[in-house]
């Protein structure tokens, strides 16, 4: 790097997000102050006021690394993370919503005229007798207004822009963040496209034991009184630990809770919910001799929500990225 | 009207996933015996019916498929003992998925055909191919090529 200073720029960024994975960064306390002996912050709008003109007056890779969060949304989102890209050596996204579209990627189930009828209109709580909705563009005498428009689907950074690391979680917990730290500030980082953290499933962290026995039924977590020591798919909760990445130290099973699969789908996995159903498949009581279609249709009904429940955090980043129809003309962009 | 002219020309691409030793069989009894079935389906072959993974049916779909045959010996008879109780396991639990995303879960089918069942297999891509024909096009059924 042909730069000036010796000391490096950093970068922060949040799309489509909650907000809690900037408040992540900052949770690492003094920590942060480390980052900040070796860089200078560049553009964190959580954090600075740092303005849109200022990102885009930095040269082409003139910020060293910048974490993103926050899955791409809007037009605003997506012109963002290609100026950052541009202007970013390394960029890293970070959490779930920026590695697979997390939470607000499951609005890929509805259509954006779907969503705006039920968060403006049908909504219970919503009062808009005159069904006002936003608009990208209102015309107004003293000037013209713009909203950033919605895209047809939400996506993950890497569908729009190269990633070069990958800091999984919703948040991505301290220790993780501090761990890529460390790779980072001794130049030991790994090669690049990888996902930082474990390189095995919840399930090789997690203290509870896997008898694999058949489920007959499916339970909620808050239905039922949960074995602590017993594997929860044992006990007939969806549980994504088998086809999650490790690196999170099994916090929510640990925590008498299933995994909801937020750290995303282990190596060489595409698909996080298809390969849950596979894992699934070989302990739930289906088809086998003396069960019954009666049986098994009331196993399944007990098993709602696939969607949110296999592609809780991954559903953009799946096969079919969101709602399917039929009838042929479902290329979505 | 233009409906109908739509439906005339509409030729499903099925995908079927056959296993070697009983399904696959079956379909080359059906092609020895000059049984005629419908060109609309291309086959797979895999060593089990336990070996098709929930993804490649997603993936068929995503590729443009219309319908996807699951086929594998009968129940008991699977070359390696329950391969076939896998997949019927995953092909329940996909197609409950299926309805989820929005699609017609009997874009979806499992059959057991064995080898000898030549007639078998050119019956059920008969009926398959009418199926799909009856459903439509597919969710992704106008995309050209794998991305
Ligand atoms: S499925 Fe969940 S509860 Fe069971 S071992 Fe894996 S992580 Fe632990
Ligand atoms: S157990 Fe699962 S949902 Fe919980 S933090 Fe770990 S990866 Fe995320
Ligand atoms: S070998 Fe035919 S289903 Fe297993």
């Amino acid at each position: 790097m042909s730069k000036k200073e010796s000391k490096k720029k950093v970068a922060a960024y949040w799309a489509a997000s909650c907000g809690g994975c900037d408040v992540a960064l900052l949770g690492l306390h003094e920590r942060i102050l480390d980052l900040l002996d070796f860089a200078d912050i560049a553009f964190w709008p959580a954090a600075t006021d740092f303005k849109y003109e200022d990102l885009k007056g930095y040269e082409r890779n003139e910020i060293d690394l910048t974490f993103f969060n926050g899955g791409i949304r809007t037009s605003e989102n997506r012109e963002i993370a290609e100026i950052i890209r541009e202007k970013s050596e390394l960029l890293v996204a970070y959490g779930s919503c920026a590695h697979q579209g997390g939470i607000p990627g499951l609005a890929n189930m509805s259509s954006n005229e779907e969503l705006f009828e039920t968060v403006y209109k049908n909504n219970p709580t919503t009062v808009n007798p005159e069904g006002v909705v936003p608009q990208e563009l209102t015309e107004r005498e003293e000037g013209n207004l713009n909203l950033p428009g919605l895209q047809e689907r939400v996506k993950s950074l890497s569908q729009v822009v190269e990633v070069d690391y990958t800091v999984p979680g919703c948040p991505p917990p301290p220790e993780l963040t501090e761990d890529f730290l460390d790779l980072l500030l001794a130049g030991n980082l790994p090669p690049k496209g990888s996902v930082v953290a474990g390189e095995k499933t919840v399930c090789d962290e997690c203290s509870r034991e896997w008898n694999k026995e058949t489920i007959d039924e499916f339970h909620r977590p808050q239905e039922v009184e949960i074995d602590p020591d017993k594997c929860l798919l044992d006990q007939g909760i969806i549980c994504m630990g088998p086809v999650t990445r490790s690196g999170c130290e099994a916090s929510c099973p640990e925590a008498n809770l299933p995994c909801k699969g937020c750290f995303g789908p282990p190596k060489k996995v595409e698909d996080q919910g298809t390969e849950m159903l596979n894992s699934l498949a070989s302990v739930v009581q289906i088809g086998e001799e003396g069960g019954s279609l009666e049986g098994e249709k009331a196993l399944l009904s007990n098993l709602p929500d696939t969607i949110g429940t296999f592609y809780n955090f991954s559903l953009a980043n799946s096969i079919f990225g969101g709602k399917v129809s039929d009838g042929g003309n479902d290329e979505q962009e | 009207m233009l409906k109908s002219v739509i439906k005339m020309e509409f030729e499903p691409k099925l995908v079927g996933f056959l296993c070697k030793w009983c399904s696959s069989a079956g379909a080359d009894l059906a092609g020895v015996s000059r049984r005629s079935y419908p060109s609309n389906l291309v086959p797979i072959t895999v060593n089990c019916s336990g070996r098709i993974d929930v993804s490649h049916v997603i993936r068929a779909f995503r590729d443009g498929a219309d319908g996807v045959l699951v086929s594998g010996c009968h129940p008991g008879d699977c070359h390696y003992t329950s391969g076939n109780y896998k997949a019927w396991r995953r092909v329940a639990l996909l197609k409950h998925v299926l309805e989820d995303f929005g699609m017609n879960p009997d874009r979806v089918k499992l059959e057991w055909i064995s080898a000898t069942e030549g007639d078998k297999f050119a019956q059920t891509v008969k009926e398959f191919t009418k199926e799909i024909k009856e459903l439509g096009p597919g969710p992704y059924s106008n995309v050209k090529e794998r991305e």
